[in-house]
């Protein structure tokens, strides 16, 4: 029988303001009745046009060329806008990212679901609401009547992105396309909505899923396609994928996954030196006993609501302290309350010894340049008027004469890995990478005992995580600076953490050297976030190097 | 706290960059046909309001009763109106006073709304509650009418209607700048600057007052031209200069008993209101399309 | 219950809002030049007995504080005053000429609405690009346009050249399609801007692709998804379209010399006839109020996110 899909020789091109761009240049591979075939990419890859070519949705201003580009037995090459309707929605599904966007918030999530049904005519008006359950139902969303008549907004981010799952397969397409389908959701609903993907494919439907993430992909995926710079550098079953990976850019990829195996060594190899780990330069004596951070019994109320409930921790000299959880556990909350931007309702901070909650802001400043912050996002963080160069010397110490400032400055940058033609650049100039690698520098350039690094490398690509989690264990071995790493990965706060903090609804339920906790987790909440983490498959990383 | 990897995913191609660590190429700077000609008819207008015979050197009220309501034509570009005055020469004379009245009356409404905009914007609650809620009750009055109060209470003329205008728009100005206040006091990079250790002063010296204020020049050439379409409505119903001052509104309504046979005595007049603020609007447009470029 | 609340919450700003714009319109009289028995006289007789009957008629010679409550309990009971000059009820006097000026504000308003809406989707998206810079140049034009000037050109191409339309007067519908056209074009060309700007953002949301990926047509998806969308901007600008309405009444009841309130209000500031001018601003501050507020509302029933704090 032949494929569900065949793409020959596909090339994408994009007319923008600046000239053609490809995003796409000749890529060819095919998708089998009921087969599940993940594209894995960074971002520019040309993994998202892919998938949306196939629905005929590229985009406004994409030239389409290729071979062969046929779905179910029709070539669709020459498709008109009306028969492009007849494959939407019947032939291939599409679900997108975070639906608190992909469905329409102002309409409920009943009429998203039933528009399906009454663009193609499946059902008649009488039993549209019946069969509008059933598919909400079929998503395993609880109480279907009744949330059939909500609005996405009233949904947790899991069941919305059930509803979106629904709305796709209304029209019972062979094929199911799912871009990033997981990508804004906390881990353990990313477990429940893979499941329920693969439960789709169980049921006969084609998968076609697009991910940055390839421990993501690799629990549901027969076959995988790495694609970089709009080509597929490798196409393979998952398992010989991750067992033997060919090409260097897989290769490249699969080692920059943070994780346990991980630590201790850099994740980002240049040259990318074939499956071997250079190890990181080795730190100074962590003394926990020696406090940098004290805080006791932190409690947080908006409202009604408490947000963080009696949060006791410390962070010891030259320490890193991980803080993982979901998303409205509390845990950014607990960051700005380190950082000294929110007052507790209750608890108290301690900064080298010294009150550092429930004083006046005027007692607090002198000590402020010990203790420094880097956010998610590094942009929103930089004043808009201000070049790489006034970021940087902004955190300068005030003492620094004025014709001393830049030289410091260019020392800085060159520090975090950055030349010092950037100097007068604009942060938005810069790539993500870039930008975060300027923030680190802003940071560090106080000598500061603790940095508080609120999800800092969530925003970037895998590789350009490596390199950033790379630099922040390398500034960390020379300055012996403290750590507050906060992130949702635990991959991530495994690598890099000496000990680690896990906070659900508010609270801390439990904490202790990341190895113990990681392996052998106390708490329910713990051993099921370990659960639903997906791994890669042990045999397939890379060989360790031995120190 | 969510969690985005990779640029959000719109149907937008523009977005679309094939190396991400390579930021996208900005465009230069050029111009088009439609920003340079609204630039070259405001420079002419400020000639004209500066020294009006430099471009009509004519008496902008010398009656001529030889040449009463003669059509456009080679002795007269713009016809001649009932008491054979020259049109050219006084809308070429009318550019001053709609000049001075907008630009007067902007100055007013812009230097107002900053000041209230950045006392509500910067300070505490109550403050902030009880200056908005009176600037939603002044934005209640309808902008004409407003100003028609205005007039009722300090008679007819200029000063009036600078007045009037300047008052009358000054809310919408002050709401702008109240909301930029809170928007640049709650972002990321103020309160970042707080974990430099900076003191408040500082702070609002040097990150919250240029960012709000950097974008009020923008805002106050579209609102020029608010004001000059205001100016030009109000000297129609003769609230502004009293004839024979040659200010377009005014020309507009002595022309009007004569629009059956000499249609350019208030036609004319009416569209060099209308070029002014088209030109003031592409040319404002346009800056503010460069200035949020320049932010983001 | 939620939505409750937010719906009494909104009511109570648009009553805040109107005392302090009635306090503000009361303060304008003072600030008035003259002396108030000065202006009741007008060129009538005056002898001491004649003012000193005045003040007390008025209650002029009461504590500031007592009048200002009085105006207010008046207000309250729908008592404007009298005219200086009529010597009439200024609701009378406003009774007898809102009507013509109303059904010109509400043909105006609708008649700007329904353009706009039609050239909003008609040139939304990039399907016709000459179409769409083709009206947002007309649109630039309109909104920058003094409406008397669009008056006197209608005037002077539709009714003088080729007679369609009567010159001026109130007689019939006929009478009125020149002036609402008039209002109606600038209201349309910026509504139409806000509108599209609306749609286009709203084209780029995610959303848009699902429903595109459902094989829904373009115009399902532009009245089914985006137009409400886009709605939310323009019912924002409600208030604001209603203080133009009234504004440019004035000035179209002017060049087409229609009666309504634009003839009474001008000539009360003429004559400073303060009680009727007050009247008036604030009649349309308080429609302005009630437009508002519906406004908001409305964006309640819109909008199913905001029905929550």
């Amino acid at each position: 029988m032949a494929p569900l899909v065949t793409v020959e020789d596909l090339h994408v091109d994009f007319d923008t303001p600046t000239g053609r761009v490809a995003a796409v240049r000749g890529i060819s591979f095919t998708v089998d009745r009921g087969e599940c075939v993940a594209v894995v990419g960074e971002s520019g890859s040309g993994k998202s046009v892919t998938a949306r070519t196939l629905v005929g949705l590229a985009g406004p201003g994409a030239r389409i060329r290729a071979a062969r580009l046929d779905l179910a037995g029709e070539d669709v090459r020459t498709h008109r806008a009306r028969d492009w309707r007849r494959v939407r929605g019947r032939l291939a599904g599409l679900v997108l990212q975070d639906a608190l966007v992909s469905l329409d918030p102002l309409r409920t999530v009943g009429a998203e679901v039933g528009e399906v049904l009454t663009t193609h005519g499946i059902v008649g008006r009488r039993e549209r609401a019946g069969r509008v359950a059933h598919l909400l139902d079929l998503v395993h969303l609880p109480e279907p009547e009744r949330r059939a008549r909500q609005y996405p907004h009233q949904l947790s981010g899991g069941l919305r992105q059930r509803a979106l799952i629904a709305s796709a397969i209304a029209g019972e397409p062979a094929l199911l396309i799912a871009d990033e389908p997981t990508t804004a959701l906390d881990v353990t609903v990313q477990a429940q909505i893979l499941r329920l993907l693969a439960e789709r494919r169980a049921a006969g439907v084609s998968l076609l899923l697009i991910s940055h993430d390839l421990a993501v992909v690799a629990q549901v995926a027969d076959r995988v396609l790495v694609m970089r710079d709009g080509r597929v550098v490798e196409n393979g079953p998952t398992d010989r994928l991750l067992r033997a990976p060919e090409h260097p850019y897989t290769r490249q990829l699969l080692a920059a996954v943070p994780s346990a195996s991980s630590r201790g060594r850099r994740l980002a190899a240049t040259p990318p030196v074939a499956g071997a780990r250079v190890a990181l330069p080795a730190r100074v004596e962590v003394r926990p006993a020696d406090r940098v951070l004290d805080a006791r019994g932190l409690t947080k109320r908006y409202g009604e609501h408490t947000v963080v409930r009696d949060v006791t921790f410390s962070v010891g000299r030259g320490e890193t302290l991980g803080l993982v959880g979901e998303s409205g556990s509390g845990k950014s909350t607990v960051a700005r309350i380190v950082a000294g931007l929110l007052d507790p309702e209750a608890g108290t901070v301690s900064f080298e010894g010294t009150p550092w909650s429930a004083v006046r802001e005027r007692t607090r400043r002198p000590m402020r340049r010990r203790l420094q912050l880097i956010s998610q996002d590094p942009l929103s963080s930089f004043d808009p008027r201000y070049t790489v160069g006034q970021v940087i010397g902004e955190n300068l110490d005030p003492d620094v004469d004025r014709r001393d400032r830049r030289p410091h400055v260019v020392d800085l940058l060159r520090r975090v890995g950055l030349g010092p033609d950037l100097l007068d650049r604009h942060p938005r100039q810069l790539s993500g990478g870039q930008r975060q690698r300027v923030a680190i520098a802003r940071a560090i350039a106080p000598r500061p005992s603790l940095i508080i690094c609120d999800e800092p490398v969530s925003a970037l690509d895998v590789s350009v995580q490596a390199q950033v989690l790379d630099l922040l264990a390398e500034l960390r071995a020379a300055d012996g600076t403290a750590l507050l790493f906060i992130s949702h990965d635990l991959g991530v706060v495994h690598h890099l953490s000496d000990r680690v903090l896990v906070m659900h609804d508010g609270t801390v339920v439990e904490q202790g050297p990341v190895g113990d906790v990681f392996t052998h987790p106390r708490h329910d909440y713990t051993r099921s976030l370990l659960d639903a983490l997906p791994t890669l498959v042990a045999a397939g990383r890379p060989q360790e190097e031995r120190p | 706290m969510t969690v985005t990897l990779g640029p959000p995913l719109t149907d937008a191609p523009a977005r679309i960059r094939v190396d991400p660590t390579e930021p996208a190429v900005r465009r230069r700077f050029r111009p088009g046909p439609g920003l340079l000609a609204a630039g070259a008819y405001l420079v002419l207008l400020v000639v004209a309001a500066a020294s009006p015979a430099a471009l009509a050197p004519a008496d902008p009220l010398a009656a001529d009763p030889l040449a009463v309501l003669s059509p456009p034509g080679a002795g007269h570009w713009f016809g001649t109106d009932h008491l054979g005055r020259d049109v050219l020469t006084r809308v070429v004379h009318g550019a001053g006073h709609s000049l001075t009245i907008g630009v007067a009356a902007t100055a007013i409404a812009v230097t107002g709304g900053v000041l209230l905009g950045l006392l509500a914007g910067l300070t505490h609650r109550v403050a902030d509650e009880a200056l908005s809620r009176t600037l939603d009750a002044l934005s209640a009055f309808p902008m004409l009418l407003l100003a028609l109060l205005f007039i009722a209470i300090a008679g007819p003329g200029t000063a009036s209607l600078i007045g009037a205008i300047g008052i009358a728009t000054l809310p919408h100005h002050a709401r702008v700048v109240r909301g930029q206040t809170l928007l640049v006091r709650r972002s990321g990079f103020v309160e970042q600057a707080v974990t430099f250790g900076q003191s408040r002063p500082r702070l609002v010296l040097r990150h919250v007052l240029p960012n709000v204020v950097g974008p009020v020049p923008v805002l106050a050439v579209i609102g020029l031209g608010e004001a000059v379409l205001a100016a030009a409505g109000l000297s129609f119903l003769g609230m502004g200069p009293q004839p024979p001052s040659p200010e377009w509104g005014a020309m507009l309504s002595e022309g009007r008993n004569y629009l059956q046979v000499a249609w350019w005595i208030s036609i004319l007049p009416g569209l060099a209101v209308t070029a002014t603020v088209v030109s003031l609007t592409v040319v404002g447009r346009h800056w503010q399309a460069r200035f949020d470029g320049r932010r983001r | 219950m939620r939505a409750l609340r937010a719906v009494a919450r909104r009511i109570g700003a648009g009553l805040l809002v109107l005392w302090v714009a009635a306090t503000a319109a009361y303060l304008a009289l003072l600030a008035a030049p003259g002396d108030t028995v000065d202006n009741i006289i007008g060129d009538g007789a005056d002898t001491p007995d004649i003012r000193a009957e005045i003040i007390a008629q008025w209650g002029l010679d009461r504590p500031a504080v007592v009048q200002y409550v009085d105006y207010l309990v008046r207000l309250v009971n729908g008592d404007l005053g009298r005219s200086y000059l009529l010597q009439r009820p200024v609701s009378d006097v406003i009774g007898e000429q809102l009507l013509p000026t109303l059904a010109l504000a509400v043909a105006a308003a609708g008649l700007g609405v329904l353009l706009a809406l039609v050239i909003a989707v008609a040139t939304a998206g990039n399907r016709r690009p000459w179409l769409r810079r083709l009206s947002s140049g007309t649109e630039l034009l309109l909104v920058s346009t003094p409406s008397f000037l669009i008056g006197l050109l209608l005037l002077s191409v539709l009714s003088f050249r080729f007679r369609f339309f009567p010159v001026s007067g109130d007689q019939g519908a006929g009478a009125l399609v020149l002036p609402a056209v008039t209002l109606a074009l600038p209201i349309a060309g910026l509504l139409a801007q806000v509108l599209r700007d609306g749609l286009d953002r709203a084209i780029d949301q995610p959303f848009v692709l699902t429903a595109r990926s459902r094989g829904v047509r373009e115009r399902g998806v532009l009245l089914r998804h985006a137009l409400r969308h886009a709605l939310l901007p323009a019912v924002s600008l409600a208030g604001w379209v209603f203080g133009i309405v009234i504004g440019g009444t004035v000035i179209v009841e002017q060049v087409f010399g229609r009666p309504g309130l634009g003839q009474v209000i001008l000539s009360a500031v003429a004559n400073q006839d303060m009680p009727v001018v007050l009247a008036v601003v604030t009649l349309s501050a308080a429609g302005y109020v009630v437009v508002n507020t519906a406004a908001d509302l409305a964006y309640l029933l819109v909008d199913p996110r905001l029905r929550r704090s």
